[in-house]
């Protein structure tokens, strides 16, 4: 964001639809496919009107036949276009595992660089809404596991504004993620917001003590914690990886570094998350540096409950990531 | 078991230069064949190698029916789509040696050709996961408007694949330039298409998603040329998806590590009498189109391209392996 120009108000949901029209309009080959794109509007309302403006060619309702829409953006990425795919949710993603983890992650590898993929799939992750266990899955984690895939998570308007373009000018595919109970967040922007870079993390706020490392829609639970800290005397540095593959490990090593402290704060499952990756990095990278053993809160390891109360104590929460955090900076004065 | 026996009239009009060269075609992919499975035996190729014997007349056919802004993806049962396509020889041979000289620098293997050149998008071994990857090339030549055809081949064993259904369904929805070829050598690995189908009819199928489909001969390489022309044809009018069935047969097991319990000796012998190429020298000697001396001038000049390709595949070189995690991600970056 630049000093000095004009600020515009507008939600998450209406930065990734002006990305996805400024997209559209900036380069012929783009166009969107997926279930209820088009007349519906978007399932989460982000393509509402991109098909009165585009047109059906270009903003494709699908059948719901995800690996086999995922496969088919696969092969028009391929055949010279720049295909935004968006499945409906991470859950649905599960129908097109095949074809992202066995073709659009392979393809450039197994044809020895003769074929990349420039391909965007974007969906919509994570709990919060009291869906249950097969609409509240946060997999972004699982899918940074696989090489040849590049994973985004954008948390702020700015992202979600700005990754997208970059996300499409990638020789290869990149899967964006974004928080359901993100989209109706609103916030400020400039108005002439451009694309921002898709390889490093943010450090969100400036800290001496303790350091969170978190993505996508923990990012605010991590800064309300960081504002009750505040008032307690410790001083939180926030990080926002952004990116979950490639992991920009430079920016949390070095922060650790500064603070010999780090909690990670992530949505996913405990056992086996990039909550388990970023601790390890530490592990390897910092560990001369920490103070503390790393903390980690993440989901609890059960299926999403529908019952709200269950819901919420599976999720992390502000006011774990506080009593975390205080307990760490206590116990190591 | 039985597909419609097609002895047409088609052998007498076809052309002898023309016949001479699909026989040509089909010699070269069963010499090779046999060439791979001897240097398996020797363990210059490991891995996986699923054999195409038996069933060229289909990659054969087919291919005359393609152009060179065509497209093709195939599946694991490849070498013979690669051959006639045009990839060398010698550079598949290197790719099975797993040589960086060979045409996916031994990133591949057998189950994974690719060729930007002549635009061939694998050598997919996830069965009927090259389906939606076709549709989607055929998708951006409409968008692009490219008159161009997507060529898909796959077996019977993708018939019970959702993608299968997913993918018939979304190319005539939109009205895609695909040629789905399907090739039905009755067998997905051990299991009979008949315990795999409630319904064995493979053409049947497509045609219930409003596509043209028809079921071929697929022993018979006329037979399968006539039927791709007019199918490409349609194609490249903007009819849409087109559909062949290639009724075939597998003569070598499905893989190097088959032991062919699921069928009868006598089986397989009664499918070799309708050897392609054997079917095809006799009808071309019947019409006097085919002397002993072309036989041996094919066999001459075959034996020395795969000898070739050999010689190739062995003076290749191997990638180091510094060069290890290379082409997981594009060299070639945005600005």
């Amino acid at each position: 964001m630049s000093d000095g120009t004009a600020m515009v108000k507008l939600t998450y949901r209406e930065a990734m639809r002006e990305a996805i029209r400024e997209a559209m309009q900036r380069d012929e080959r783009v166009f969107l496919m997926g279930e209820d794109v088009g007349r519906y509007g978007g399932c989460f309302a982000v393509s509402k009107g991109l098909l009165q403006e585009f047109g059906p060619e270009r903003i494709r309702d699908t059948p719901l036949s995800e690996s086999t829409f995922v496969g088919a953006g696969i092969g028009a990425a391929m055949g010279g276009m720049r295909p935004i795919v968006e499945i409906m949710t991470v859950n649905f993603s599960l129908l097109a595992a095949d074809q992202i983890l066995n073709n659009a992650a392979t393809i450039l590898h197994m044809s020895g660089g003769q074929f990349n993929i420039p391909l965007v799939i974007r969906m919509a992750t994570g709990g919060g809404r009291q869906v249950a266990a097969q609409h509240s899955h946060c997999l972004e984690g699982w899918y940074a596991h696989i090489p040849g895939l590049k994973v985004v998570t954008p948390a702020t308007i700015e992202d979600a504004r700005g990754m997208l373009w970059t996300a499409l000018e990638d020789p290869d595919p990149v899967l964006i993620f974004e928080n359901v109970t993100l989209y109706g967040m609103a916030g400020e922007l400039a108005a002439d917001a451009g694309p921002t870079d898709i390889d490093c993390a943010r450090v969100h706020r400036s800290g001496r003590d303790v350091t969170i490392i978190t993505y996508s829609a923990s990012l605010f639970k991590a800064l309300e914690a960081a504002e009750t800290l505040a008032a307690d005397g410790i001083d939180v540095e926030v990080i926002d990886l952004r990116t979950l593959r490639p992991l920009d490990e430079a920016t949390f090593l070095a922060s650790v570094a500064k603070t010999h402290r780090a909690v990670i704060v992530d949505e996913g499952w405990r056992s086996g998350s990039i909550a388990a990756e970023i601790s390890a990095r530490i592990m390897e990278g910092a560990f001369f540096d920490l103070d503390c053993p790393v903390e980690r809160i993440c989901s609890a390891e059960v299926p999403m409950p529908y019952a709200k109360h269950l819901e919420q104590a599976a999720l992390p929460q502000a006011e774990t990531i506080v009593a975390t955090v205080k307990r760490m900076v206590r116990s190591h004065v | 078991m039985n597909p419609a026996s097609t002895t047409s009239q088609a052998a007498l009009s076809v052309d002898r230069a023309h016949a001479l060269d699909l026989l040509h075609q089909m010699v070269r992919i069963r010499r090779f064949e046999g060439k791979c499975a001897e240097l398996y035996s020797a363990m210059k190729i490991r891995g996986f190698l699923h054999l195409y014997d038996g069933e060229e007349a289909v990659a054969v056919g087919v291919m005359q029916a393609l152009r060179p802004e065509d497209a093709i993806v195939a599946t694991y049962r490849e070498h013979g789509h690669a051959l006639v396509r045009g990839i060398s020889a010698g550079s598949i041979m290197a790719e099975m040696y797993g040589k960086q000289e060979g045409c996916a620098r031994g990133r591949g293997g057998s189950m994974h050709l690719f060729d930007a050149k002549t635009r061939f998008y694998g050598g997919n071994a996830i069965v009927g996961g090259g389906l939606p990857l076709a549709v989607g090339l055929a998708l951006a030549d409409k968008m692009q408007d490219k008159p161009r055809v997507t060529c898909c081949f796959f077996g019977d064993g993708a018939v019970a694949e959702g993608e299968f259904h997913e993918s018939l369904n979304l190319a005539a929805l939109w009205r895609l330039p695909v040629l789905f070829v399907c090739e039905n050598n009755l067998y997905a690995m051990g299991t009979a298409l008949k315990l795999a189908q409630s319904v064995t009819d493979v053409a049947q199928k497509a045609a219930s998603y409003a596509i043209p489909a028809l079921p071929v001969d697929g022993m018979d390489v006329l037979a399968v040329e006539t039927a791709a022309q007019n199918a490409a044809a349609a194609v490249r009018q903007g009819k849409g998806p087109y559909f062949l069935e290639c009724r075939t047969y597998r003569f070598r097991a499905h893989s190097m590590f088959d032991a062919e319990l699921y069928r009868t000796k006598a089986e397989v012998e009664k499918w070799k009498q309708r050897d392609p190429i054997t079917t095809f020298v006799q009808r071309l000697k019947e019409h006097a189109l085919l002397s002993d001396a072309d036989l041996e001038r094919i066999d001459r000049e075959v034996g020395q391209e795969i000898d070739e390709a050999v010689a190739f595949a062995e003076a290749g070189t191997w990638e180091p392996v510094e060069d290890l995690t290379r082409f997981v991600y594009s060299e070639r970056r945005p600005e």
